[in-house]
């Protein structure tokens, strides 16, 4: 179905804007099995489990700046994409967690549950912020809004759990270099403090209202 | 066209081009080059011209029954942090580095320390292939042809004093012509440095590499000259090196200091015990395909049964 409205075209835009990376990544990945080596150099399952994860971490931070975007450039509209933005993080993350097991071909079984589950703290911290994500997905849906009502807003905020465990994942996996924990840490500081500072505005706001 | 000088010629008797060339850049880039200049000026100092390696013998390598990394994997795929953090940062930025002249300091308990140049410290020592397995803690390998000559064949040439005990290798600091050094995210504390017990340097499977594949090093895989020693994980491969110091005590390894409950003085390679942050059991054997990471069990010292004697009555766990 071809979009009309100037909402639908945006949404058509944003989906395509996210599916971006995962577009070139098939392309490379064609490539890659056309001719092994020609695309991902000696270490193609790490290239493209990395690549994936940066993306999720990236989307899932995007998701997160959707609502501060929308107060302060006042364009309520914005949240129309949220859901859109934040299903596209978690299926970055569900096809990062895929090429993690892939990494993992040739391990027993109960190693990698041992590593997932137990034994490498960033594997660990990382799998707990897809495990977060999950019911987050599931209830993503209008029919799930309708039916948990108030809850819903309550059970989202299992997102900032996450996208700090994807932060802790990201810091602990990193070694020599902390370009990409310092970055992304900022931004989830931003992030948290305008969630912060609009709260207190509200609460003060309502204070004064009752005060009146 | 170059005319080849007659082999009665010994090359210290002539300028090669890469040499004057060489010094034309180095005295055009001698302002940025402030750091470096101070371990040049004053020495005759020749590293590794390309035809110093086409008029040597080198004896062929054994094959060693596992399939070679090829050259171009060897070459685009490597930690070498000074030039970037990134698989591929090495390959993409080593050119910026002059490795020619190149001068090696010899310090510490030795009779006869010093400054030499590369080419003066080589001379006499014969060069030979070796097949080597390279074992990198991050649990991937590769089978790379070096060619170079025991290390203890140049250390000999300084004269060790009784209290030689370690020696200890470090790699070239020159930020204007290494961009990972320059890094504002960096907390490695340059310059690289890296140690092993004399015995160990002393091993015949420990070797000085000045090339590999039947050419030169590349200066992402350490040019002019750096360590291998096959049966320690790659991060004690040292490359670059511009400092031999031969000491009494243990000397400091920059990934030790920098993360002592990951990293080792010995690092040797063994698959029963885990570094914290992933197994070491077994290893991904480059190349690997998209859906076959070519996972093969990792073996105590790399394969190197031969050193095991090294360590006799030593806690490997507790010494990792």
């Amino acid at each position: 179905m071809i979009p009309t409205t100037r909402l639908g075209i945006a949404r058509l835009g944003v989906f395509c804007l996210l599916a971006l990376p995962l577009v070139l990544l098939g392309v490379d990945v064609w490539r890659e099995v056309a001719q092994p080596g020609s695309a991902f150099g000696p270490d193609p399952t790490e290239e493209v489990l990395h690549y994936l994860g940066q993306w999720g971490i990236r989307i899932l931070l995007l998701t997160l700046a959707v609502s501060p975007a929308s107060r302060l450039l006042r364009k309520p509209q914005l949240v129309r994409f949220r859901r859109m933005v934040g299903l596209w993080a978690f299926s970055y993350i569900v096809l990062h967690f895929a090429a993690f097991l892939l990494s993992q071909a040739g391990n027993s079984f109960e190693t990698i549950l041992a590593v997932t589950l137990a034994k490498v703290r960033f594997a660990v911290v990382g799998f707990y912020a897809l495990v977060m994500l999950i019911p987050l997905a599931i209830t993503s849906t209008r029919g799930w809004q309708r039916r948990l009502g108030p809850g819903w807003r309550k059970l989202h905020r299992l997102v900032y759990p996450a996208a700090f465990a994807a932060w802790i994942h990201l810091v602990w996996l990193s070694k020599g270099d902390f370009m990409d924990p310092l970055i992304y840490g900022l931004v989830l500081v931003l992030l948290f403090g305008e969630r912060i500072v609009f709260r207190i505005r509200k609460e003060r706001r309502a204070a004064a209202a009752n005060a009146a | 066209m170059l005319i080849k000088p007659p082999t009665d010629i010994t090359p210290s008797e002539i300028t090669p081009e890469s040499v004057y060339r060489s010094r034309r850049r180095f005295m055009r880039e001698s302002g940025t080059l402030a750091a470096g200049a101070a371990t040049l000026v004053g020495t005759s100092a020749v590293g590794l011209p390309a035809e110093w390696l086409a008029a040597r013998d080198v004896k062929p390598g054994e094959p060693i029954g596992e399939q070679m990394t090829s050259e171009s994997d060897a070459t685009s795929y490597n930690n070498f942090y000074e030039f970037g953090t990134d698989k591929g940062d090495p390959a993409k930025y080593a050119h910026e580095l002059t490795v020619d002249p190149w001068t090696v300091n010899v310090t510490g308990e030795v009779e006869r320390p010093g400054k030499i140049g590369l080419e003066d410290m080589l001379s006499g020592i014969d060069l030979e292939e070796r097949i080597y397995r390279l074992r990198c803690v991050e649990a991937w390998s590769m089978v790379i042809p070096w060619i170079g000559f025991p290390v203890k064949e140049v250390l000999g040439k300084f004269k060790p004093t009784s209290d030689a005990k370690y020696v200890e290798f470090k790699t070239l600091h020159r930020p204007s012509e290494m961009r990972g050094q320059r890094s504002f995210f960096s907390n490695i504390d340059w310059p690289y440095v890296e140690g092993l017990r004399m015995d160990e340097a002393n091993h015949p499977l420990a070797i000085f590499a000045v090339g590999m594949y039947g050419k030169l090093l590349p200066n992402q895989n350490g040019a002019p000259i750096r360590l291998v020693v096959p049966w320690k994980y790659g991060f004690k491969s040292v490359k670059s090196i511009v400092e031999i110091r031969l000491m009494k005590t243990q000397p400091r390894n920059t990934w030790n200091v920098l993360q002592p409950n990951e990293y080792g003085f010995y690092a040797n390679v063994n698959p029963n015990v885990d570094h914290p942050r992933w197994s070491q059991a077994s290893e991904r054997r480059f190349p690997t395909t998209l859906f076959r990471p070519n996972r093969i069990p990792t073996r105590m010292f790399n394969g190197y049964d031969e050193v095991a004697s090294l360590y006799t009555g030593l806690d490997l766990t507790r010494h990792f």
